[in-house]
């Protein structure tokens, strides 16, 4: 049985990979789970396993070549196997191969054959072989197998097409339609009248980007809610810690703060860790939180720290500073950039003191982390300064209302308040 | 090369680990002086001594809990349960003990257990010297079930469930131990590897799926039925658990039917497993329904002859099922 290798979906708005390299050649044997092709996208590069064990039998895309998600990209089997010249479907080259019957004569209806055997439909439809053409022998007349590979040896069709197994389980191998389903089409306005200028051609990352921030705004309703808080306890427990955390390595930055006051957040209010859905709100049982990383004019990343809720504080600051690095050296893997279930973005870091962040769907909520500045306060009618941050919250309105978006971000802002 | 039979095979596989190393001892009922209730262990007593070959109180949880303690001690216990039917005092010993260390200590502990015991009716042993309790252990990951249908198999299969790091529940085909006989190199080491089935018999109509007593029957039905000219594949599957999946697959895949034969009750025995399969993985290879050969749904194996012939699966009615599969 022939193994196809298809092109994976790497990352969540990732639609098309670049071959950079095969590492294996047309006829090489291979193991199963054996890196088979390098694969380049925007967003990250990785190698693809074989799904299968075999030999390499035919290679579709070459070096350099972009495809689209689930494009067929080899063929791994056995070395006598047959495999299609073109990447295709192939029930639909079966058909397309299918010859004329020299006698016009109409197909039988399909309750004029009598049982059809799973075994006989699949060699009927390898090899476009119209059963009513085929006398039965089997019990009740019924058609065996044997009946059908006869009349298969005495038709003049082509060498028929290997049976397909199904691709590999895993994410990695499903086509992208399987994954996310077919998506919509962004509307676009086209400009009516052409103004002097020059066209910036787009590339995939600001189509991807451009794409997925069409789509959250159409998919959900947003509001953005904004509360401040004091970091006065944050600021002195990172002074106070940052030498420590860097005997150990660890860069201490402010992010792991926002992510443990988040996850603190997310566990009162499990409706924030959601996903709508027309059957129901989707609960999700992890807490993965999503970290905002700017590649600067080549977009944005956003690598997830999976199962954030059960890590310390310097494991969350030791993974953002590992998952941030590898972001800008564009060495995530696949699945460090899929199934967050919140995001936090950091538009601070570029001066903006508030904003209104679009929701990574198919997320409910993100949180903006503004500039920290010293301000003005006024404490017990005495003036104060204060280390001082906005937090906008965009949420979904179709799962949260105002209270309750509000009632969460109190909590972050409690969290972050009250650190011991 | 001499023919032995079958529970010589078992003996000699005893015996050879027994000399091969000396951690390597057997605990049973009677399994001392008398040699064992079938003649198992006869003779090695006297070779071995009473410290190595060692008779056990009439109480199965026992013998299988001082295996247990034994291994995880560093020894490789011989259990010898002296009917399956009297496992099952030793069931919790088994399933919660023996099949879990390893994945409850994390790799830090294991059980090399091997746990012999005699199954299967047609010997006039009613219902409590007939049963077949493969299915209550083949559901149990981190237990080995092995069942031999040979002289050669079961010497070979024998010394390596004692060389195995994990327990092995070892099931012998008690109708078949000096009813089966074939040629053993006696001039060198026999050694079959637990996992692989075999093809036992080639052929190109429709795949026969057995082992043990059944195995050894369906052999006989196949060579019958080539006389009508139809060819059956045969396969001895060995190793019920873990099953050789691929063997059995390939095979399938050439001839299209299946027929799988068990002597135990029908309802939910070993055999049901592999039909669910090949429904779930050999569908589009299909041409016939998978159909189940195996004994019926009564609370066990009568005593009374006819109706012990009525309850067994024989060669007869294996070669019946086959013509009808063939002529589908």
């Amino acid at each position: 049985m022939a193994t196809r290798v298809i092109m994976p979906q790497l990352g969540e708005s990732v639609v098309e990979g670049t071959v950079t390299k095969w590492l294996k050649k047309q006829g090489e044997p291979i193991a199963e789970f054996e890196p088979l092709v390098e694969i380049n996208t925007d967003k990250v590069d990785t190698e693809v396993p074989a799904p299968a064990g075999g030999v390499v039998l035919r290679l579709y895309v070459g070096e350099g070549e972009t495809v689209r998600a689930g494009t067929m990209l080899a063929v791994i089997g056995q070395p006598d196997e047959a495999v299609p010249e073109q990447p295709g479907q192939p029930a639909a080259a079966a058909e397309a191969r299918a010859p004329s019957p020299s006698e016009p004569r109409p197909p039988a209806a399909p309750s004029d054959l009598g049982f059809i055997s799973p075994v006989v439909a699949r060699i009927a439809a390898e090899h476009a072989v119209d059963l009513g053409r085929i006398r039965g022998t089997g019990q009740g007349g019924r058609i065996t197998k044997k009946d059908v590979l006869a009349a298969v040896g005495s038709e003049p069709t082509l060498a028929a097409p290997a049976p397909w197994e199904q691709p590999a389980l895993g994410e990695l191998f499903r086509p992208t339609e399987e994954v996310f389903g077919a998506s919509g089409e962004a509307q676009t306005m086209e400009p009516t009248m052409a103004p002097p200028g020059s066209l910036l051609p787009l590339d995939s990352v600001r189509r991807a980007i451009a794409d997925h921030m069409v789509l959250s705004k159409r998919t959900s309703p947003h509001v953005t809610t904004v509360m401040e808080a004091d970091l006065s306890r944050v600021v002195a427990h990172r002074q106070a810690q940052r030498s420590a955390f860097q005997r150990d390595g660890v860069n201490l930055t402010f992010t792991p703060y926002f992510v443990s006051a988040a996850v603190e957040a997310l566990k009162a209010f499990p409706l924030v860790n959601a996903s709508w859905s027309d059957r129901g709100i989707v609960l999700h049982r992890g807490v993965h939180v999503g970290v905002a990383v700017s590649l600067g004019e080549k977009g944005l990343i956003v690598p997830v720290i999976k199962d954030a809720d059960q890590k310390s504080l310097r494991r969350l600051a030791s993974e953002v500073n590992d998952l941030a690095a590898r972001a800008r050296a564009r060495q995530l893997k696949p699945d460090e950039v899929q199934g967050g279930t919140f995001t936090i973005t950091n538009h601070g870091i570029s001066g903006s003191l508030f904003a209104t962040p679009i929701i990574n769907q198919p997320q409910c909520a993100i949180l903006g982390v503004g500039a920290i500045q010293k301000r003005v306060v006024v404490i017990d009618d005495a003036i104060a300064i204060r280390p001082m941050v906005y937090l906008s919250l965009t949420f979904d309105h179709r799962i949260l209302d105002g209270a309750s978006a509000d009632g969460f971000l109190a909590r972050v802002v409690q969290a972050l308040q009250n650190l011991t | 090369m001499p023919e032995i039979t079958l529970i010589e095979g078992i003996r000699q596989a005893m015996d050879e680990e027994l000399a091969r190393d000396e951690r390597v001892f057997v605990v049973g009922e009677d399994v001392g002086p008398r040699g064992g209730v079938f003649r198992a262990t006869l003779g090695l007593f006297d070779k071995y001594g009473a410290g190595r070959v060692i008779d056990s109180p009439l109480a199965e949880l026992s013998i299988v809990g001082v295996g247990i303690g034994a291994a995880l001690y560093g020894m490789r216990p011989i259990c010898e349960v002296q009917f399956a039917d009297f496992i099952h005092p030793a069931f919790n010993q088994i399933v919660n003990e023996a099949a879990k260390m390893c994945y409850r200590s994390k790799g830090d502990w294991t059980v090399p257990l091997v746990i012999r015991a005699p199954y299967g009716g047609g010997i006039g042993g009613g219902l409590y010297h007939s049963q077949s309790v493969e299915a209550f252990f083949a559901h149990v990951p981190g237990l080995k079930v092995v069942i031999p249908s040979n002289p050669y198999d079961a010497k070979g299969l024998l010394k390596s469930a004692v060389r195995d790091p994990g327990p092995v529940l070892y099931l012998e085909p008690k109708k078949g131990y000096r009813l089966i006989k074939g040629e053993v190199p006696q001039d060198e080491e026999v050694l079959v590897p637990i996992g692989p089935a075999r093809v036992s018999r080639a052929g190109r109509d429709l795949t026969v799926l057995a082992y043990g007593m059944m195995h050894h029957y369906a052999l006989q039905a196949a060579e019958a039925a080539a006389a009508d000219g139809i060819e059956a594949e045969v396969i001895d599957l060995r190793t019920l658990y873990p099953v050789d999946r691929s063997t059995i697959l390939a095979s399938v895949g050439k001839t299209s039917k299946a027929l799988v034969v068990y002597e135990d009750n029908r309802t939910g025995g070993y055999g049901a497993e592999i039909a669910a399969l090949l429904a779930d993985e050999a569908f589009t290879d299909l041409d016939a329904p998978v159909r189940r050969l195996a004994g019926p749904d009564i609370p066990a194996v009568p005593f009374s002859h006819p109706l012990q012939d009525w309850f067994m699966v024989d060669a007869h009615k294996i070669g019946q099922a086959i013509r009808d599969l063939a002529a589908y």
